[in-house]
């Protein structure tokens, strides 16, 4: 069920969060007030459709001002996303999580085989009619390159930002500067199509990100998500929370029979039955639908199932 | 029962973290970032 609803939810947060369309005609970007507050994913401000900041970008600008040793208002918006949704974020609210969702549905990059991505959302069935269409959800070195995005929080976003400064105490963007491809295509590429001044200054930074942004989209295509799996430091913040938060998955031991079917249906290839609230689950419900005895619930459901059956006991009475 | 205890315990506590950061102008630095273009997001900076 929710692999029907989710791209269509991923595109109506996209449009509103990026629904500036005077910023896409003349290539500048929205100044109203709510540019103060940061969206949940990872959405560049200078995207010429935003209209809220991005955490990461804005945590980096707090840090690296010289001015402040930590930034309780961006960590505050983090922790508040964290707290209530956890990754739901990653798997809902994100448009570049949303990009890289609708790549790996591009129909190239099929493989078969076990161990790979299964079902409707990568394809369903070849041109044979009996075996099932599979692509690959994991790079080769997996296990190893998840703690990379742990790595780039850590120095990307907060070390190097605070610590390489020049005379008058400010520091750079690293993260924004020289990896992040969300600010590449959402930002630097429209601004730079419908601003004729700034292309004059495109030189080789902008080919770096551009490198990196084209290795993203294109193993995007072949491997589910690779840069929320490996690169993204907001994810990884997420992730912390992911047992803590509101929003969990619950197994009920009683109804799994442990086929592992909710495995083979998951892009981020977690073993659902054994760790529902694993810190790289992005909360996207493929495993849900696809668990044959509805063992999967979430806590949001349970606490509509609560507030239905207390309604309906106090209307019995 | 201490986790539900803890969820909102950090609820709060990012409440007061934005409110605290408003006090001190950090709202106001991200907002001096975000409504301008920045030209490192962009990859010319
Ligand atoms: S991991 Fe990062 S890019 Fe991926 S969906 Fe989450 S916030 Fe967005
Ligand atoms: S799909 Fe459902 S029944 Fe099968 S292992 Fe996963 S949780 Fe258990
Ligand atoms: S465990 Fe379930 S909700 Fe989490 S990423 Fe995998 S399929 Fe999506």
């Amino acid at each position: 069920m929710s692999s029907k609803i989710r791209p269509v939810f991923q595109a109506v947060w996209t449009a509103l969060t990026n629904g500036y369309v005077r910023g896409f005609m003349e290539g500048k970007i929205y100044q109203g007030e709510s540019k103060k507050l940061c969206v949940p994913g990872l959405n560049c401000y200078s995207c010429p459709g935003a209209r809220f900041a991005c955490p990461i970008g804005s945590l980096q600008a707090v840090l690296d001002s010289g001015q402040y040793r930590i930034s309780l208002y961006v960590l505050g918006f983090m922790a508040a996303f964290g707290v209530l949704l956890g990754r739901f974020v990653c798997g809902w609210l994100c448009p570049f999580g949303f990009v890289q969702d609708l790549l790996y549905k591009i129909p190239i990059g099929y493989k078969k085989g076990a161990g790979q991505r299964k079902g409707p959302e990568a394809g369903g069935k070849s041109k044979d009619g009996c075996t099932s269409r599979v692509k690959r959800k994991n790079l080769p070195g997996h296990k190893y390159l998840i703690y990379l995005k742990y790595v780039i929080l850590a120095f990307f976003v907060v070390i190097l930002p605070m610590t390489v400064t020049n005379f008058m105490g400010m520091g750079d963007p690293w993260f924004c500067k020289y990896v992040c491809p969300s600010g590449t295509l959402l930002a630097g590429i429209p601004m730079l199509i419908m601003n004729e001044p700034l292309r004059g200054a495109i030189g080789a930074l902008f080919s770096w990100k551009t490198f990196i942004l084209v290795v993203v989209v294109l193993l995007s295509i072949w491997y589910y998500r690779p840069f929320c799996k490996y690169l993204c430091p907001l994810g990884a913040f997420y992730g912390f929370f992911n047992k803590a938060a509101f929003y969990r998955l619950n197994v009920n031991e009683d109804k799994c029979i442990k086929c592992g079917k909710c495995q083979s249906a998951c892009g981020m290839d977690i073993k659902t039955w054994e760790n529902p609230n694993s810190m790289e689950c992005i909360r996207c419900g493929d495993c849900k639908t696809a668990c044959p005895t509805g063992a999967i619930t979430s806590s949001m459901e349970e606490l509509i199932r609560e507030l239905k059956s207390k309604g309906s006991k106090e209307v019995s009475s | 029962m201490k986790l539900r205890a803890l969820r909102y315990i950090l609820l709060l506590a990012s409440a007061a973290m934005i409110y605290a950061g408003i006090t001190t102008g950090e709202a106001e630095t991200v907002f001096r970032k975000a409504a301008y273009i920045c030209l490192e997001c962009i990859g010319i900076g």
